[in-house]
């Protein structure tokens, strides 16, 4: 699903986040990303996303080099993804409708797919995350947990294959992050969908990944790698397997340091 | 918030009849003695100066938001095309613009293009600096997310810089209609016979017909509150999220 060979990143100033990096992710496999700010786990993210561009190397995403968002990337972000002006029903109904603007061209929207049933896919959508008392509210209006469900709901419309995640549950409180977990697990069986969540948290990258990718110190070279098998399901949380995984990322996290 | 607005308006006829009372004199007629005009030269020859004043103030403003929006987003969203053009703004935009009404008499004459003109670059700035600052303001993260439901530029202009600027035009029209108001006065009192600020400059110091002068100065205000009010009411139809509680 996802090849990268021989990154290379800088930013602006000079500095190189990634260097050379090189890394795999097969089909249907799901992914949380560790690290400490700064770490650039944001950048690999947003390069995914087709949102930025590499300075050298290379980045594939199902065999198709990544130039510019890509119709089946979904991304959700910590905040600030919403439209403020737009209501619930609105929000997730965007994705549609910019597929609708420009028609299936294969670049802003997969070729071939004309979009017809906006309306029922948006409440089908709205319906299934429990947002339809909320469907006329403006974001807002809802709680941090609900417009999360709104943003899911809103990418998920799109049908990706593959979902982007950026520290998305990091500012709700533990139990709305504990229910959003387990509807992101849930949606991801459901769908077969590859997931990658870029976290800080230990314990929401043990919950999450089934693989943990570990960036620290500047530049990412070699990817660090903590297999945890056994996660992806809400019933991990708490096992030992999972008080293990997160012993064993702290320590991972303190040598990438 | 009707119906205080209501009893503001009769409590400043109140006062408008008690300085009436107290002054005593032709200059400061009572309220329903101008009403009574008023009634009857709106339906007249006030009403066609109240006319011919609201198609400049409109015909402004049709035109300021067609070209100071767009050239806003543009500056917005292209930091390099701000940097050039952002010190000329920077320079122009404080200059009270009424100022300029002898000069762009000068080269436009009489003409109604004249007085539409000088209320015309009121707005245009206003507005300019507002969607300009607005649109640059846009959180980046929204613009990335949005970019990643597929949105390239035409779908970003369309979904999300037009209804974000739509608040700044609105309060932009607004802020300045009062302005633009004043100077639409000014301009009307150069060589022209048609509009409120002739009709009120005609009666009061021409010809002394007090009650009409007052007249007219009710129409001007009417149209100054009309004008507030309509931009007001549109921007809660247009934007209801920045209502909503």
């Amino acid at each position: 699903m996802i090849e990268i060979d021989g990154l290379t990143f800088r930013y602006p100033d000079g500095t190189a986040v990634f260097d050379g990096f090189s890394w795999r992710v097969a089909a249907g496999e799901a992914w949380a990303v560790l690290g400490p700010s700064g770490c650039g786990k944001t950048t690999l993210l947003y390069l995914l996303a087709g949102l930025r561009a590499a300075s050298g190397g290379s980045l594939r995403l199902a065999g198709e080099p990544v130039v510019r968002p890509r119709p089946r990337t979904g991304l959700i972000l910590q905040d600030f993804g919403l439209l403020p002006w737009a209501t619930v029903q609105d929000n997730v109904a965007l994705g549609l409708r910019i597929r609708g603007f420009y028609g299936p061209d294969g670049k802003h929207a997969p070729a071939g797919e004309a979009v017809t049933a906006t309306r029922q896919i948006t409440l089908a959508w709205i319906d299934r995350l429990g947002l339809a008392p909320l469907a006329r509210s403006f974001p807002s209006q809802i709680s941090g947990g609900q417009r999360q469900r709104t943003a899911i709901a809103r990418t998920l419309a799109l049908d990706p294959d593959l979902l982007l995640m950026d520290e998305p549950f990091a500012a709700l409180d533990a139990p709305t992050r504990e229910d959003l977990q387990n509807l992101t697990l849930r949606l991801r069986a459901e769908r077969g969908l590859n997931t990658l969540v870029v976290t800080h948290t230990i314990e929401e990258a043990a919950l999450l990944g089934e693989q943990v990718l570990v960036l620290g110190r500047l530049p990412n070279r070699a990817p660090r790698i903590v297999p945890n098998p056994g996660a992806g399901v809400p019933e991990f949380r708490g096992t030992p397997a999972y008080v293990r995984a997160c012993t064993r990322l702290r320590q991972e996290l303190e040598a990438a340091r | 918030m009707r119906s205080s607005v209501l009893i503001a308006a009769l409590a400043l006829g109140l006062v408008w009849q008690l300085a009436s009372w107290a002054v005593h004199r032709p200059i400061l007629p009572p309220p329903l003695v101008v009403l009574q005009v008023f009634a009857v030269e709106i339906v007249g020859d006030l009403g066609l100066d109240f006319l011919a004043s609201l198609g400049r103030v409109v015909t402004s403003m049709a035109l300021a938001v067609v070209t100071a929006v767009p050239a806003g987003l543009a500056l917005g969203q292209m930091p390099a095309l701000n940097r050039v053009f952002s010190p000329v703004i920077y320079i122009l935009y404080p200059i009270p613009k009424v100022v300029l009404v002898p000069v762009i008499l000068l080269f436009l004459g009489i003409s109604d293009l004249a007085k539409v003109v000088i209320i015309f670059l009121i707005l245009f700035f206003q507005i300019l600096v507002l969607v300009r600052d607005q649109a640059a303001g846009l959180r980046p993260e929204l613009v990335a997310s949005v970019r990643s439901l597929g949105a390239g530029r035409r779908a970003l202009f369309r979904f999300v810089y037009y209804p974000a600027s739509l608040p700044a035009i609105l309060t932009a029209l607004r802020q300045s209609i009062g302005t633009a108001v004043a100077v639409l006065y000014v301009a009307e009192l150069f060589a022209t016979q048609r509009g409120l600020g002739y009709y009120i400059y005609l009666h009061g110091s021409t010809l002394f017909d007090y009650p009409r002068m007052y007249a007219g100065v009710l129409a001007m205000s009417l149209l100054g509150l009309g004008l507030y009010f309509g931009v007001d009411g549109l921007q809660r139809r247009l934007c209801p999220w920045q209502f909503a509680r």
